[in-house]
């Protein structure tokens, strides 16, 4: 008898809360660290009844994943807005946003529609803008104050103390500080072999110079913070958040430029939960939320109003790397043509086997 | 009804070991298999030939990769069994009971952890600020901190101890049955320790070098993790390369071209090892 009731009030209980979670979905958010704050999924998930299950990864990866795939096992993916449409055409990964259901109001106008432009396909919008920041150059100043471009990583004064990644942001930023101008021939391939090879060339007779290539954001800070390291091409967040620790590390925009990315919100063609990544996005962009990812991930977002609730020490560490010029300066990713990766791809397998 | 019975208990028993080779390892090479003789041509265009594997002999870079991951596993592995050789040898002929137990114990302890545990510990000591750059300033045997880390010495120390577990087992096997009166034997009819070493020991612990040796080779070679961490800036290792074309190129044809000869080359420097040691893969494996 005591079972029977127990499975009785079982029964009950699951039809009512089947009944609760009618609309309420499970949305499978594939984003970067720091994107998304537990307190912010927790009131996420009070206010909707949708519940959120976060994987963190990167540009590279989440292609990977959707591909993989064929665009499925996540409803919400967030890859920079340069990587979109060489993916969309290759892969067919994603499904284009419905404006209607978004709103607009909430974000920077500027913001929204060059992201619109860059990942406009066959006259569909695949991607919203979420996130921003550049990526440049985190020095030690005491150190080695005299590192102010790419290319002083390559001086002797530093020899051994330096780090980059080697992925595409690397040869890019090279390619500026050499005076080329890789964004104008992402058109032509012959003459983007042409920096690639120059680029190539410098950064083989740099690797002496190089402790290791830094992969993930947690080994470069601890190599910076080990003093292990002086000067590394990077993120601005991290560069602000040693900052805290040790006032002496900070970002540093290079005279070159630094190169800026946004991060996007894309539905993968085959996520099932629509309904929630929408209301995910219009929840996020909320200024008030926006302050809270931005506070978290060191990044501001392209929300309305986002930067009100921002901390002061993150605000003067933003003001203290970038003044009017430097943010004039920096170099916005232009969508990447399908294709070029593979030329990258063979430049840097050789820079990593020269020796 | 009774043979029909024992047919059944057989295919049952049968049926996890086929389920796992057809679907996790036949028919995922398979798919690899078309994925790598299929070249891009243009955006969504494929066309099939075996251009993928012409790219691997063509570029001087990616076979070279290849010998120099090949040399360096080989060397792993013959560092590998000259360390655990004397490991087995004292704990299969020198020890007794209790103490032979301990000391298996304690080589397995390491391996309770995961291997990506064991990597980082390596670099806690290694790295410029670690522990034995430190303790070497601290005993004034340095002036300045020493970096051990990011080179090919680092990764054979990774490799070697990853591993040496897989040969030390194989080796104390074989060695437990060579009876001791065999050695004794050897001193009375006048050996000297390297002669009975050469004469008696070692042709008896052939298979289980030869076992350890594939298992060891075959590891090292297939390792991703270790050289990556320990190896940094200069950790060109095929597996990397084989990552890197599926994961930050969205190269799959090529990485599955490359997957193939992995298993192609590598499978072939086993029985190149096979032919030079007199020894055939059912004798080496069916002790």
């Amino acid at each position: 008898m005591g079972t029977k009731s127990g499975l009785l009030t079982t029964t009950v209980l699951i039809t009512a809360m089947s009944v609760a979670a009618a609309n309420a979905e499970t949305l499978r958010l594939l984003t970067w660290g720091g994107y998304a704050p537990d307190d912010v999924i927790e009131m996420f998930e009070a206010e909707t009844g949708h519940s959120v299950e976060v994987t963190t990864s990167n540009n590279e990866e989440m292609i990977a994943k959707l591909r993989a795939t064929n665009g499925g096992g996540f409803d919400l993916a967030q890859p920079s807005q340069d990587r979109i449409t060489s993916a969309q055409e290759e892969f067919g990964i994603y499904k284009p946003i419905d404006m209607s259901r978004v709103d607009a109001e909430q974000f920077i106008p500027s913001m929204l529609s060059a992201t619109a432009d860059n990942t406009t396909l066959d006259g569909e919008v695949y991607g919203l803008p979420h996130v921003w920041g550049t990526s440049g150059l985190v020095v030690n100043t005491a150190e080695a104050g005299d590192v102010t471009d790419y290319m002083d990583l390559c001086d002797e004064a530093v020899a051994g103390r330096v780090s980059y990644r080697l992925k595409r942001p690397t040869l890019i930023g090279f390619a500026y500080s050499m005076g080329l101008d890789p964004f104008a021939a992402y058109g032509d391939t012959d003459s983007y072999q042409a920096i690639l090879d120059e680029v190539e060339q410098t950064l083989i007779d740099c690797k002496d110079n190089v402790k290791t290539y830094w992969d993930g954001g947690d080994e470069i800070k601890n190599l910076l913070r080990s003093g292990e390291v002086v000067a590394a091409m990077a993120w601005d967040t991290g560069g602000w958040q040693l900052n805290a620790d040790n006032p002496d590390i900070t970002f540093v925009a290079p005279e070159a430029g630094a190169l800026g990315w946004i991060d996007t919100f894309v539905l993968p063609a085959r996520g099932r939960a629509d309904d929630a990544a929408y209301d995910w996005i219009n929840f996020v962009m909320r200024p008030d939320i926006a302050a809270m990812i931005t506070n978290t991930a060191g990044n501001f977002t392209a929300a309305v109003g986002g930067d009100e609730g921002v901390s002061a020490e993150l605000k003067a560490r933003y003001q203290g790397s970038f003044d009017q010029a430097a943010i004039d300066n920096i170099k916005w990713y232009p969508p990447v043509p399908a294709g070029l990766e593979t030329l990258e791809g063979a430049a840097l397998d050789r820079i990593n086997a020269a020796n | 009804m009774t043979s029909d019975r024992s047919k059944l208990g057989f295919y049952l028993l049968l049926a996890p070991l086929l389920l796992w080779l057809v679907l996790l390892i036949i028919l995922p090479h398979i798919g690899l298999f078309f994925v790598s003789i299929s070249e891009k041509v243009g955006v969504r265009e494929y066309e099939t030939g075996l251009g993928n594997y012409a790219v691997f002999f063509n570029e001087p870079l990616y076979w070279r990769t290849f010998a120099r991951t090949a040399i360096m596993s080989i060397s792993t592995t013959a560092l590998t069994l000259i360390l655990g050789f004397p490991i087995a040898y004292y704990i299969a002929k020198m020890t007794r009971g209790r103490t032979k137990t301990t000391l298996f114990l304690m080589c397995l302890i390491p391996f309770w952890v995961s291997e990506l545990v064991r990597t980082f510990g390596w670099m806690i000591l290694l790295r410029e600020t670690g522990i034995v750059s430190n303790a070497l300033q601290y005993l004034g045997l340095t002036a300045g901190p020493v970096e051990f880390l990011y080179n090919d010495a680092a990764i054979m120390v990774g490799l070697v101890y990853t591993s040496i577990l897989f040969m030390i087992v194989p080796l104390v096997t074989t060695l437990d049955s060579l009876d001791d009166s065999m050695i004794e034997a050897g001193y009375d009819l006048g050996g000297t320790g390297v002669s009975i070493l050469r004469e008696i020991i070692i042709p008896h612990a052939i298979p289980g070098i030869v076992s350890g040796c594939i298992v060891v080779f075959m590891l090292s070679l297939g390792n991703y993790l270790t050289p990556i961490l320990l190896g940094g800036k200069d950790s060109l290792w095929f597996t990397g390369l084989i990552y890197t074309q599926f994961i930050t190129r969205f190269n799959w044809e090529l990485g599955s071209a490359f997957g193939f000869l992995l298993l192609a080359l590598s499978s072939g420097i086993v029985f190149v090892g096979l032919k030079l040691s007199r020894q055939t893969l059912s004798e080496t494996m069916g002790r």
